[in-house]
């Protein structure tokens, strides 16, 4: 029997602990004292008191590094995984300040403490490194995004979008559970080093290859690559614009962290390789397809969009795939490298969506049309536009820049001695010059088409305004001095 | 962090630190125009032109300091220390030239957009950010901040074209954004290579310069990244978003891209892939075609591109279409000095580089500025009947002079350039020479036919002589043009100035790799 102190183990799990307390406290609060209140006062309240929580987390995470591995792994606390629980933590900050001044609900007290709880699975899921927890996880992660999808009673499209998701997250659910049981029962053990270490075979075996495909369709539902994808437009566009850059942020990057987790720590040894030339069957040659599929098909299908957020989903999947080079190459720089580029990319997509809400609280819509003019309608959130699309883009001296240019080197240094990986990296590159033309696309709207006659200059509030340039700032200073965020990863 | 051959240099540069401030003023100006207030277009104006004054006098400064020619640093810092990235600026003789010429060509940018008054603090803003970018460009000698920087300068051209453009601005300003972004994206898969083949954590220019690349290596990359900047310069058959972006742009912009964009693409030949890769260069061992190395296949696109270009202009029917095509055939010089590999080859490639970013200049002002924005026709058959010798004869007259210069008449800068090239041609190609004269000859006909048809022609009858008298030249456009056709009359007759600074640079250990290779 293991033995251990429950205090010890509530000291570990102290900021999820807060978190969920000021989940609680949002609705109580807000069901007790403020039943008759106007809605700005509720939001206020409520926003305050998420921010609270979540700045109470982020402070106690900084107290102090911790180093624990409790229960088989089920609980693993180290400087990395707090490092990533803080980046969670600010998106989720990020989001709730985009939140503040929406319209689409009543509920707000639910909805906070919705997105607290997704909050707080996203933490568990970042600090664990045993197959249950990483499922359950998930599914508490994936129920509360289900339900802040269709949080919109009044769009069929939230509704449809919900359904949507819900019922491929469902199935690919059922894929991940059977690709998890495989791995169990092949190992005897739900811990990745444990199970890493007892599938060691000299060739694979065939339950093992079973076992490798369902965990990456499981996961590549999570993080919206091809052919898993089919949820995302719909979902990106349906769902209200905070739970949609939720979903396209915090989300991304806690599953591509565990995505990594489950395949470079669990599925060690059964890497493979995907180089030219240098075929050898294992993971590392699917999530190459997969990853050279979604370049390909995201950027080629986001040129035929017309919808911002449409837009945005298949711009996703394509970044999902250039994610997925940095798992590919797993070299002890690459999880740097990814998690560089899915922070930068978080902040960047949620600053998007930002403005895209904002567009929407306008003119009722995300089509191209609906941003004509913008640049002299509100000057500041363009220029914020303007550099998250940029960013999105590679276009230095921005955050994703950067981002590419460490993720493209580091998968080329990863097959030492030979150039192994480089179709990868000149099929990565290539796509995304293929990218500035969509991205261009929704910026020519933004600057050179003039604005439909009579419209008015749009009243963006401080904070609004605040929020977006601080994002804006932040993409642009990761950019010119990645050393901020590198010196962390 | 000084390297050896600096301390053995006689005459010591001195401190260049100040060439850095090019950079720094032209993104800061950025903000504060956009900070001004919206009603005043004057204010933006001038502060713009007070940003690219100061930009020129800082590089007018540094050419001053720069006597010797040799690499001086500017500023070394670590950047991305993890990595090996370092912000590094330092400038030699062709920097040094290419600065000064980006200074010359920014004034007197602002100087003809005086009459911009849609969305003025924009224009200047995207305008100044763009030439940040490429002072920038010819700073950098850490590889990736030159990508940055070269990076940098595509946005704005699409949106400088985009919104304050003529002819189909939108399709010819995508077009101007997509190509230079395919070139770069080439660049960029070379640089990620040579940084991952060399395998030393630096992408120092100098250091990655003195690595003994694999030469089976460097047949690929070569032609990959002098391709991808090729682009940009106007490499035949890849020019075509040239003359639709010039035709396209706004005349500062038409000014700027012809200017100096283009001669990004060419400095990065030189600078990147000539330099990194010199054994691309070597014979391939085999024939294809009669090919038998990419010397020979770049010299011979750019020979086509000389004469392609020359005999395209001579049939356009739109007068900025023709200096756009010009700029391809005069680009074309570039590209084959630099293939020449011979020492008067590449000084006259260099030379003509700044001889052409004068000139082009000086034309797509006339073009656009003096001409098209006084007449709203560039249709050289309207022209005609204008009879604008009369009308605007300090046009005619600037077009005449430029005209003659960029076709090598002596006493301009033109002809020390091209003489050069074809030299250097004679010596490493012979029958190309006679081509490329052949281009030069082409250059007088569609020059003079332009000239004719824009300035001379008769008016047919009084009836179709235009009604209102156009406005009189402006003071703005006088000492803009004053400044180009100075650069290029004091260069012409004193080509030893730039020649000075460029010598040398070329003999600095950056191109050792290159001419040990060349005892072809």
């Amino acid at each position: 029997m293991i033995t251990f102190n429950y205090l010890d183990l509530l000291h570990l799990v102290m900021p999820e602990v807060i978190v969920v307390i000021a989940a609680l406290c949002v609705l109580s609060v807000d069901l007790i004292f403020l039943r008759g209140a106007g809605t700005r006062l509720r939001i206020s309240v409520g926003a305050m008191l998420s921010l609270a929580g979540c700045a109470a987390a982020i402070v106690w995470i900084l107290r102090a590094a911790q180093f624990a591995s409790v229960l088989d792994g089920m609980l693993v606390v180290n400087p990395l995984a707090q490092r990533m629980q803080i980046a969670v933590l600010v998106l989720t900050i990020l989001t709730i300040l985009i939140f503040i001044g929406s319209t689409f609900t009543e509920h707000i007290s639910e909805y906070l403490a919705l997105i607290l709880l997704a909050t707080v699975s996203m933490m568990f899921l970042v600090t664990t490194q045993n197959l249950l927890v990483i499922f359950l996880s998930l599914e508490l992660l994936s129920l509360s995004l289900y339900i802040l999808t269709a949080f919109n009673k009044s769009s069929a499209r939230s509704a449809e979008a919900a359904l949507k998701y819900f019922l491929f997250g469902g199935i690919s659910a059922a894929f991940l559970l059977f690709g998890f049981s495989l791995l169990y029962g092949l190992s005897n053990s739900t811990n990745l080093s444990s199970v890493a270490g007892s599938i060691q075979r000299p060739f694979l075996d065939p339950l093992l290859i079973v076992a490798i495909v369902m965990t990456m369709v499981g996961l590549g539902f999570k993080v919206a690559a091809v052919p898993f994808h089919f949820w995302a437009p719909d979902v990106y566009q349906g769902a209200p614009a905070p739970s949609a850059a939720l979903i396209a942020s915090a989300s991304k990057v806690a599953s591509f962290f565990i995505l990594y987790q489950v395949m470079v720590i669990g599925l060690a040894d059964a890497e493979g390789s995907s180089a030219w030339r240098g075929y050898v069957s294992g993971w590392v040659p699917l999530a190459a397809i997969v990853a050279s599929v979604s370049m390909v098909l995201g950027n080629l299908v986001a040129i035929l969009q017309t919808s911002v957020r449409r837009l945005l989903a298949y711009s996703a999947v394509a970044h999902a795939g250039y994610m997925l080079l940095g798992i590919l190459s797993h070299t002890g720089q690459s999880l740097s490298a990814l998690l560089y580029y899915s922070i930068t990319y978080a902040l960047t997509v949620l600053g998007a969506f930002g403005v895209v809400a904002l567009v929407e609280g306008e003119t009722g819509g995300d089509r191209l049309s609906d941003f004509a003019g913008l640049s002299r309608r509100a000057p500041l959130p363009s220029l914020c536009m303007l550099i998250f699309l940029l960013s999105l883009a590679g276009i230095p001296p921005l955050a994703g820049f950067f981002g590419k240019f460490y993720l493209f080197t580091t998968v080329m240094t990863s097959t030492p001695g030979t150039l192994g990986l480089l179709w990868l990296v000149i099929l990565a590159v290539a796509m995304s010059a293929v990218s500035l033309y969509y991205y261009l696309k929704v910026l020519k709207f933004i600057y050179v088409t003039d604005p439909p006659t009579g419209a008015a200059p749009i009243r963006v509030s401080i904070l609004k305004q605040v929020v977006l340039g601080l994002i804006a700032l932040s993409v642009v200073l990761l950019g010119c001095a990645p050393n901020l965020l590198l010196r962390w990863l | 962090m000084r390297a050896p051959w600096q301390l053995a240099d006689p005459n010591d540069p001195g401190n260049l630190t100040m060439l850095a401030w090019t950079i720094y003023i032209s993104f800061l100006a950025v903000p504060v125009l956009l900070l001004l207030p919206k009603t005043s277009s004057r204010a933006a104006r001038v502060f713009a032109l007070l940003a690219a004054a100061a930009g020129f006098a800082v590089t007018l400064w540094g050419f001053a300091q720069q006597q010797s020619g040799a690499l001086v640093t500017v500023a070394r810092i670590p950047w991305v220390p993890s990595l090996g990235f370092e912000y590094h600026l330092a400038a030699d003789g062709v920097s040094m030239t290419l600065l000064l010429l980006t200074g010359i060509v920014a004034i007197s940018g602002v100087l003809f957009s005086w009459n911009i008054e849609h969305r003025t603090r924009e224009f200047f803003a995207f305008y100044l950010a763009l030439i940040g970018g490429v002072y920038g460009v010819f700073l950098s000698f850490d590889l990736l901040l030159l990508f940055v920087f070269y990076e940098i300068a595509i946005i704005p051209k699409y949106f400088l074209i985009a919104i304050w453009g003529s002819t189909r601005r939108e399709y010819a300003a995508m077009k101007l954004a997509l190509y230079s972004f395919v070139g770069s994206a080439m660049v960029l898969v070379g640089l990620i290579a040579a940084y991952v083949v060399a395998g030393t954590r630096t992408m120092d220019l100098v250091q990655l310069s003195q690595f003994p690349f694999p030469a089976h290596f460097q047949m690929w990359a070569f032609p990959l990244v002098f391709l991808g900047f090729g682009i940009l310069a106007g490499l035949w058959p890849f020019h075509t978003w040239a003359p639709t972006g010039h035709v396209a742009a706004p005349t500062a912009a038409s000014m700027l891209l012809a200017g100096v964009v283009m001669k990004l693409g060419a400095y990065g030949c030189l600078r990147v892939a000539m330099t990194l890769f010199p054994r691309g260069l070597d014979a391939w061992g085999f024939h294809v075609l009669g090919f038998g190395s990419w010397r020979d296949v770049f010299a011979v696109l750019a020979l086509i591109g000389i004469v392609y270009g020359a005999m395209v202009a001579l049939v356009q029917r739109d007068f900025k279409f023709v200096i756009g095509y010009s700029s391809v055939s005069h680009m074309g010089f570039v590209l084959l000095g630099l293939m020449t590999l011979q020492q008067v080859g590449l000084d006259g490639a260099v030379l003509q580089m700044f001889s052409h970013g004068v000139l082009a200049g000086l034309l797509f002002a006339v073009v656009g500025r003096m001409v098209y924005d006084r007449t709203h026709t560039r249709d050289l058959s309207e022209l005609e009947r204008m009879d604008l010798s009369k009308a605007l004869p300090f046009a005619a007259v600037t077009f005449v002079l430029a005209g003659m210069a960029s076709v090598g008449l002596p006493g301009f800068s033109g002809f020390v350039a091209e003489l050069q090239v074809l030299i250097g041609t004679w010596r490493a190609f012979p029958s190309f020479a006679i081509v490329a004269g052949l281009g030069i000859v082409i250059g007088i006909a569609y020059t003079w036919r332009a000239m004719q048809k824009a300035f001379f022609g008769a008016p047919s009858h009084s009836a179709s002589a235009p009604t209102a008298p156009l406005p009189p030249i402006s003071l703005a456009e006088r000492i803009g043009a004053v400044i180009l056709l100075c650069a290029s009359v004091i260069i012409g007759l004193y080509p030893q100035l730039l020649l000075r600074v460029i010598g040398p640079a070329l003999h600095s250990p950056l191109f050792d790799g290159l001419w040990k290779g060349s005892g072809r």
